[in-house]
């Protein structure tokens, strides 16, 4: 762990923009150097306020360090800018539990399962909320661990499609990585810069359409400077992001993302 | 508002398959001019652009795709067309899931020449 922070440390102080500081603050924050942890969080919080995972990270070092006021403030603004997050919703969920409001607990670990009804980690949670088991070391409620440390996403989603190691990309309605991987046109991987940003576009559309009163939203389109995307939801449950530059318009772009959506489907269904 | 600005919303309402154009302040997501068909909410759809239209703009800078210039938002019933004017203006236009969506691009284009 010592090296993977060293390394990371490096590589954030090379570029003080990179998303590193993500991983870096949650191995800080495991090993109990909440100082340095929460140091990582505000530099990053800085150069990107607009990230639901920096605030997220930032509000379980404040957890860490018993100041839950502020870990409350911190994931409720990781709520408002990704609804869908789940270790906000888990960390709310501890924080309520903590002064005694089992209700919002729960209603919060019940929107955490929703979304995520695989993870081990809430229903642990419920069970100590129900008095069905014990609190794990010490803590009312087990705090909610980064998803960022988790393995590098599975590649294969897209295999045979062409720009599946660049100009692909699926994530979970949490906005979490499932495969694929996006790089810029010279070279630089932003597969997590973007996909920390989608959750939030996705539940604009939706929020947008529904508002407006225009049905179910089934998909967006940009043309940048320097190239098009065009987003979906393969599933209720998944986005999926195709990444282009300008030589490919953006109604052949549809076409590509019809068929990396299918391939997405395909995949997915044979995850369950 | 300009007369051009006036003739530029007028010109993206007759394209066919549109029931609304309007010009939105990118900042606080109000209205600066409009031309609505009657039960289309101007504030509303006012309001929920702007803040698409930010949390795409920041998806696109990450990916290096540089600001979004035009985005078309598909719906089952309908959808919602927008280009920037200048930094602080969206031209957003409302429409039938049938619409011309190349011929609406072209008229937002012009009216976002129009606004600044």
């Amino acid at each position: 762990m010592s090296e993977d922070i060293k390394h990371l440390s490096a590589e954030l102080a090379r570029d003080p923009q990179s998303l590193v500081f993500l991983r870096l603050g949650e191995l800080l924050r495991q090993k109990r150097q909440f100082e340095a942890a929460a140091r990582v969080a505000v530099h990053g919080l800085e150069r990107h306020e607009h990230l639901a995972d920096a605030h997220d990270l930032y509000a379980r070092i404040l957890a860490d360090r018993h100041d839950y006021e502020r870990a409350f403030d911190e994931w409720d603004m990781t709520l408002r800018i990704a609804p869908h997050h789940t270790g906000a919703l888990k960390g709310l969920a501890f924080l309520y539990f903590k002064v005694g409001d089992l209700a919002q607990a729960e209603a919060h670990l019940q929107a955490a399962h929703k979304i995520a009804p695989d993870d081990p980690s809430i229903g642990q949670a419920f069970a100590v909320i129900r008095g069905e088991a014990p609190a794990p070391g010490g803590e009312p409620l087990p705090l909610p661990v980064a998803e960022h440390v988790a393995p590098l996403p599975d590649t294969r989603v897209f295999a045979g499609l062409e720009g599946a190691q660049e100009g692909l990309l699926l994530l979970d309605a949490a906005g979490l990585v499932l495969g694929g991987a996006l790089k810029t046109q010279e070279g630089a991987d932003v597969t997590e810069a973007v996909a920390a940003y989608l959750a939030g576009v996705s539940h604009e559309a939706m929020r947008t359409a529904k508002l407006l009163g225009l049905g179910g939203w089934r998909g967006l389109s940009a043309e940048g400077q320097s190239g098009h995307v065009h987003l979906g939801q393969p599933t209720a449950d998944s986005l999926l992001l195709v990444m282009r530059d300008h030589a490919v318009p953006l109604g052949r772009l549809a076409l590509l993302a019809q068929r990396a959506a299918q391939a997405a489907r395909r995949w997915l269904e044979r995850q369950q | 508002m300009s007369a051009r600005l006036v003739r530029a919303l007028d010109l993206i309402t007759r394209v066919r398959g549109v029931r609304g154009a309007m010009v939105v302040a990118r900042a606080d997501g109000l209205v600066v001019a409009e031309q609505l068909m009657e039960g289309i909410r101007g504030n509303t759809v006012a309001a929920l652009t702007a803040s698409l239209a930010g949390r795409l703009h920041r998806a696109m800078v990450a990916a290096g795709l540089g600001p979004s210039q035009f985005w078309h938002l598909q719906c089952e019933q309908g959808a919602v067309l927008a280009v920037p004017a200048g930094a602080a203006l969206l031209i957003v236009a409302v429409a039938e899931p049938e619409v011309n969506v190349g011929l609406v691009r072209l008229e937002l284009l012009r009216a976002a020449e129009a606004a600044v």
